[in-house]
């Protein structure tokens, strides 16, 4: 218990002080996860899109292996990025093993398949709505996804957040082709684990509170998103 | 322009789940006027409409307008059974198909004025239109089919929700369009309303042309029995 109440007490300071450890962490953790998700995004949304307008061959099969792709744990998305990166693997001679680029490209994968999993519902639902006003007025496929794209950007919004608040606390996979290298790859949920390991709770806490934070916002979002949505403000 | 705007069903059958909904249909269309599809429930008439406009999948035969389907269509305009509205205000809904044609910002402006004052929206332009009114939104589809101001206009049941005196205003607006040499091609249940507009009349049952011909002579001396029930208002099967 006394642990615990001198450890938020030190974890409030390193808070309110801005302790240069915590906002290095947390800076870094923001550069990952926000890297991560606009390369995620810019693939993700077009291609959640295109699915819920486009009637393709393998269009079933690539609904498939999005679903199981969201489903595979980060820890094996890490494993497989390891072994992709490291020395002997096929990109080893990039040397990006245990680099911020490293955890950006296996936060990508993780995250890619949700987004577009959430943008495909979302568009599906806009184009079965859409779907016969698009069609009679002789739009082209880039008008449409044109279209659905700008009209349904909440839901986007609201896809891309998912896809953040997943990439912020992921751990698995970061760790594994990161190395939680102190100022290289430490990143929030990596230090946390360690200091935990440490016994040093001031500084775990911390950097959960600001982990907290982060999820609260992204949250918070989220719902204010979707409450606009249902009642039809724009 | 494609000169000639009489279309021409050729052996047109669409079938859906194993059921033939529409057809086989061999039937050439007047090339101006109104012609107005009545019928009951289930009928087909939507299924005709959209048949004609192009955006229904055909099981066979097929729609000539003497022109590729993509340049007939972009002469053309529907309103659908129930209003599609984007999710957008009035005016950006009236901007859409404007938008979409390239017409320039500002004209494209003046033209969302003057139809949304034509069609009493004036002051609702910068309202959300999902959250119309059922009738605000039938005036809204109707609106944004006309302010392209289309060769041939489709329209299904577009007073269905309209009160006395706005489909008064509503079938005025389309004598007007009519008398500017706008082809109409609609589909009503109220016969009154078929009686004032139409020019001939083609009447559905069961999905197929059961009597068609001028509309004086199709309410004056219906050719089937089953559309002289109709027009008695006996139930038809
Ligand atoms: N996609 C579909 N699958 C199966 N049946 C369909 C489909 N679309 C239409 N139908 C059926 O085809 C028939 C004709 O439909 P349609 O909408 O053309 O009728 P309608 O004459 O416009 O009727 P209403 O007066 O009620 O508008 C109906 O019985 C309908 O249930
Ligand atoms: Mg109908």
């Amino acid at each position: 218990m006394n642990d615990i109440w001198s450890g938020l007490q030190a974890a409030f300071w390193l808070l309110v002080t801005l302790d240069r450890d915590l906002v290095e962490i947390t800076l870094r953790s923001l550069q990952v996860s926000l890297t991560a998700l606009v390369i995620a995004s810019v693939i993700a949304l077009p291609l959640g899109t295109w699915l819920a307008i486009r009637r393709f061959r393998f269009r079933r099969a690539v609904i498939a292996v999005l679903n199981a792709l969201m489903g595979l744990p980060p820890v094996v998305v890490g494993l497989i990025v390891y072994l992709l990166l490291s020395r002997s693997g096929p990109f080893g001679v990039l040397g990006l093993l245990f680099t911020p680029t490293a955890m950006i490209i296996a936060q990508v994968i993780i995250i890619t398949p949700l987004i577009a999993s959430i943008t495909h519902q979302a568009m599906r639902e806009l184009w079965a709505e859409y779907h016969d006003l698009l069609i009679s007025l002789n739009t082209s496929n880039w008008q449409r996804i044109k279209t659905l794209i700008f009209d349904g950007r909440r839901a986007l919004l609201t896809a891309s957040l998912a896809g953040f608040g997943r990439a912020i606390g992921e751990v698995g996979a970061i760790m594994i082709v990161g190395g939680n290298i102190d100022h290289a790859t430490r990143v929030l949920t990596t230090a946390i684990a360690l200091e935990t390991g440490k016994g040093d709770f001031a500084l775990a806490l911390g950097l959960g509170f600001v982990l907290i934070g982060l999820a609260l916002v992204v949250n918070f979002a989220i719902h204010v998103l979707s409450r606009t949505e249902r009642e039809g403000r724009w | 322009m494609v000169d000639n705007m009489a279309a021409k069903l050729e052996n047109v059958v669409v079938e859906r789940r194993g059921k033939t909904i529409l057809g086989p249909v061999d039937h050439q269309l007047a090339a101006d006027g109104c012609t107005i599809v009545v019928g009951p429930n289930g009928a087909g008439k939507t299924t005709l409409l959209k048949t004609l406009h192009g955006v229904e999948r055909l099981s066979q035969g097929r729609v000539d307008w003497g022109a590729p389907e993509q340049m007939v269509r972009q002469q053309q305009a529907y309103v659908f059974q129930s209003p599609i509205m984007l999710r957008r205000s009035v005016r950006q809904n009236l901007i859409f198909p404007l938008a979409l044609a390239g017409v320039p910002r500002a004209e494209a402006a003046a033209r969302v004025t003057q139809w949304a004052a034509k069609i009493g929206l004036a002051k609702m332009l910068d309202q959300p239109a999902p959250r119309l009114s059922g009738g605000e939104k039938q005036k809204l589809a109707l609106a944004r089919a006309l302010i392209r101001d289309p060769a041939i206009l489709f329209l299904d049941e577009p007073c269905a929700n309209l009160d006395g005196r706005s489909t008064r205003e509503i079938e005025n607006l389309l004598l007007d369009v009519q008398a500017t040499g706008t082809r109409i091609i609609m589909t009503t249940h109220d016969l009154g309303q078929a009686r004032r507009l139409a020019r001939d009349v083609i009447f559905l049952l069961r999905g197929q042309i059961n009597d068609h011909g001028p509309a004086d002579r199709f309410f004056a001396a219906p050719a089937s029995p089953e559309a002289a029930a109709f027009l008695n208002g006996d139930i038809v099967e």
